[in-house]
């Protein structure tokens, strides 16, 4: 009980850090320049900081999963990939827009993942979103089923077919694909 | 007059805003409302993206580029959270996607 | 550079107007709130335009809470066309 208890004492400092820190990132602009901090603005931060804090701690930070630090790296490292084929995706859709017959061919797609924890399927389909071609629609998170609009075929195929991006999200947050 | 970092900012402006344009005309152009999120999802996302870095490039070290990164950082959860809800919406109020050779509605 | 910036702005107040016509035309509600979308995001990058015009780089704060507000006015428009009221008691 005590335990849990300090653990939770913790976990408040850590979200009252983080809130505070954001706080003097953001009211830093008084003087832009320099970055000039007054007495009122460091005061009311700790308030507020100190009062959000205690009522939402449990927001923040639900609880601690295994292998935390790991996965923050693995996935810094599947932003640069991930951006690269943001990049791909833009240049394909302004080539669909502008070119004078639209080749377009819209279907809806289904497949379903192993997939289960609420940040990996979170990722995935912001990533679906933003990548060539295909805007999740609906998941399902007890089946790991996700629908999928597509724009054309080669879109759809590259995500049935391939997988490439469902095995790197699966790498990331050390899944099974 | 124009040193090297203006230069790199303005091509990254130019960039952000031949996206946010093509974002635009495909939200006019395309023949239905899923389509028409592909444009705008997409397009929309990169080009505000762009055209915030240009601005971070150009701004220098201080503590407005830290509230552009945050602003960067933002966008790039928000647009693609919001398309998919109104898509989800859309999907679930029943709404028929368009099929290639059908009428533009 | 403050041409680009003022370029910029114009460019993207052209590119609001044409989405004007989605906004108001546009077959159907789901069109209509997708083109309001569009405008609240274009509408962030146009406050950081200006605050760069008029060397007010306080603007960059307005733009910071303009997109939270726009991203939860998304959020709550598109759940109620689902389900038809906001909050299920």
């Amino acid at each position: 009980m005590t335990r849990s208890k300090e653990h939770n004492v913790g976990l408040m400092l850590a979200v009252f850090a983080v809130l505070y820190i954001f706080w003097l990132l953001m009211s830093a602009c008084i003087n832009p320049l320099n970055g000039h901090f007054s007495p009122i603005h460091i005061i009311a931060g700790i308030i507020c900081a100190g009062v959000v804090t205690l009522l939402s701690h449990d927001l923040l930070i639900t609880k601690e999963g295994e292998m935390t630090l790991a996965k923050t790296f693995r996935l810094i490292a599947y932003v640069p990939w991930e951006l690269w084929q943001i990049f791909l995706a833009n240049f394909d859709v302004a080539y669909r827009v502008l070119h004078p017959k639209m080749p377009i061919d819209p279907r809806i797609i289904e497949f379903d993942t192993s997939l289960r924890s609420d940040f990996a399927l979170t990722t995935l389909a912001n990533s679906i979103t933003l990548t060539p071609g295909t805007i999740t629609i609906d998941i399902d998170p007890g089946k790991g089923r996700f629908l999928v609009h597509a724009i054309a075929k080669k879109p759809a195929d590259a995500l049935l077919v391939d997988k490439t991006m469902i095995n790197k999200v699966a790498h990331v947050y050390m899944e099974e694909a | 007059m124009f040193s090297i970092i203006n230069i790199i900012a303005t091509i990254l402006i130019a960039g952000g805003a031949f996206f946010m344009v093509t974002g635009v005309v495909g939200l006019l152009r395309f023949p239905d409302f899923y389509t028409r999120l592909h444009a705008t999802g997409k397009c929309d996302t990169l080009g505000e993206v762009l055209v915030i870095v240009g601005c971070m490039v150009y701004q220098g070290w201080s503590f407005i580029t830290i509230k552009l990164f945050f602003l960067m950082f933002f966008i790039f959860l928000a647009n693609p959270v919001g398309t998919h809800a109104i898509m989800k919406a859309a999907y679930l109020t029943g709404l028929k996607p368009w099929k290639k050779g059908e009428e533009r509605r | 550079m403050e041409d680009i910036f003022l370029a910029l702005g114009l460019l993207i107040a052209v590119t609001i107007s044409l989405s004007l016509y989605r906004a108001v035309l546009g077959p159907g509600v789901f069109n209509q709130v997708a083109a309001v979308n569009v405008i609240g995001t274009k509408v962030i990058v146009l406050l950081v335009a200006v605050g760069y015009i008029f060397d007010r780089p306080m603007f960059v704060d307005i733009s910071l809470l303009y997109a939270i507000l726009n991203f939860i006015a998304t959020l709550v428009m598109s759940k109620y066309l689902e389900r038809g009221e906001i909050c299920s008691a």
